[in-house]
């Protein structure tokens, strides 16, 4: 067993994926890192990407994620993905927009659009193509 | 024979009523599975997240988070989930009151309150009451998203690490049985200890990328956020069950009513029909 490591991939809203691997290959927000069995304690930050998982059968599972994060514990890799996008401006925003609704429920006022939530949009969909695109070259080759 | 005509219009009337209340608990009640189903996989991620607390508290840490500091509280947050629609007996007015009691004992102690509602119940009633409503999120639908949740939380979140508020409450209805739900007020913010996983070996540190303090930060807000989206998603069970033994009694009382209708309805026939052949009779008599 000391050449795979379990894998577990949740979600706050549901449990995505569990398994044993033999590498895991994560977008950690530092750069992509891959970990093999016995990697030393770790946590880090993930932004929006895809996370490869390879098993003994030399199978690879894919999964997207929108960033979230992620710890190693030796014997176990735990992705705890975001659901949703999720970046300092735009959480900020998201804020805002709640704050102003709570005093639009006071008295009525009129929103704006706003460019940091278009903006991460933009990223998740990019990084959302890039994993499609590389899924669909897999599965010609 | 006018009366017998006005309790049939009203037998019909109630008879239409009761089949919207039936068809109204059959749906929540197949809507409560898919809540319960959403409440079970969110478990997953509130047990590993946890874990990794645990974890954390046996790291040696170099950085203390201000999610864990406590302070003397001189005001404090609740954050109140509610439901999005009526109809559901009397969940939302129990949590509120629990709620309230709560409120009026902080406030007798001096203490300044500001809240965040999820949920237009809740958004309705406290407007009316008059306290300070910083945030809100609602129509969140049967299958509440994070995202929409994010917005109404960081600024609770915020608030208690900039020391503008300094106890953040969550307070939502308990899942218990499909009869019960038990209005529940608990404390979020400073988040208690998580407990040491005795497992594990003493004396070590993780790995951070980028630093301890980005990754803590990261960590500790996603606890409370999903301690918080638990919070909304059982409430939505709670509101389903609630909603489907209302109706259920509804639907009750619907059929005792008819019953009682239908007897009177016959009554005033029968007394019709009566009053009837005595008149043909005298009639008859007379000639």
């Amino acid at each position: 067993m000391a050449n795979t490591i379990k894998v577990e991939i949740v979600s706050a809203e549901e449990e995505v994926w569990s398994g044993e691997g033999t590498m895991v290959f994560a977008p950690a927000e530092m750069g992509e890192i891959g970990i093999a069995p016995q990697h030393a304690p770790l946590l880090t930050r993930l932004k929006p990407g895809e996370i490869r998982v390879q098993q003994e059968a030399g199978e690879e599972q894919f999964f997207f994620v929108s960033g979230g994060l992620l710890e190693v514990q030796g014997h176990l890799v735990t992705v705890l993905s975001d659901t949703a996008l999720r970046a300092g401006d735009l959480d900020e925003a998201a804020a805002l927009e709640a704050q102003r609704r709570a005093e639009q429920a006071m008295s009525d006022r009129t929103s704006e659009v706003d460019f940091a939530k278009a903006k991460a949009e933009l990223i998740q969909a990019a990084a959302q193509l890039r994993a499609i695109q590389k899924l669909r070259g897999k599965g010609r080759g | 024979m006018s009366g017998a005509k006005e309790i049939r219009t009203k037998i019909k009337s109630i008879q239409n009523t009761q089949k919207i209340t039936k068809a109204m608990e059959m749906v929540a009640a197949s809507k409560m599975r898919r809540a319960q189903e959403r409440m079970n996989q969110a478990r997953p991620y509130a047990e590993k997240m946890a874990n990794v607390m645990a974890h954390l508290a046996q790291a040696n840490l170099e950085y203390k988070h201000s999610y864990t500091e406590s302070r003397d509280p001189k005001r404090v947050g609740f954050i109140v989930v509610s439901s999005d629609r009526g109809l559901c007996g009397g969940l939302n007015i129990n949590l509120f009151r629990q709620v309230l009691q709560s409120m009026s004992e902080w406030r007798d102690k001096g203490v300044e309150i500001d809240v965040t509602i999820i949920g237009r119940k809740g958004l309705g009633f406290f407007k009316r009451v008059g306290v300070n409503i910083v945030s809100e999120a609602t129509q969140l639908g049967d299958k509440p998203q994070l995202a929409d949740l994010i917005g109404a939380m960081k600024v609770m979140m915020d608030a208690f690490s900039e020391g503008r508020i300094d106890r953040l409450f969550l307070a939502h209805n308990g899942f218990v049985t499909t009869m019960t739900q038990e209005p529940r007020v608990d404390q979020l913010l400073p988040v208690s200890a998580a407990e040491p996983d005795e497992r594990l070996e003493q004396h070590w540190d993780y790995l951070y990328e980028p630093d301890a303090r980005e990754v803590v930060d990261a960590l500790m807000m996603r606890y409370v956020e999903s301690l918080i989206y638990r919070g909304v998603v059982e409430n939505i069970s709670c509101e389903m069950a609630a909603r489907m033994v209302a109706m259920k009694s509804a639907s009750d009382n619907a059929g005792n009513l008819i019953d009682e209708l239908q007897l009177v309805y016959n009554k005033a026939r029968q007394a019709a029909i009566t009053q009837e052949i005595s008149e043909i009779v005298g009639g008859a008599a007379a000639v």
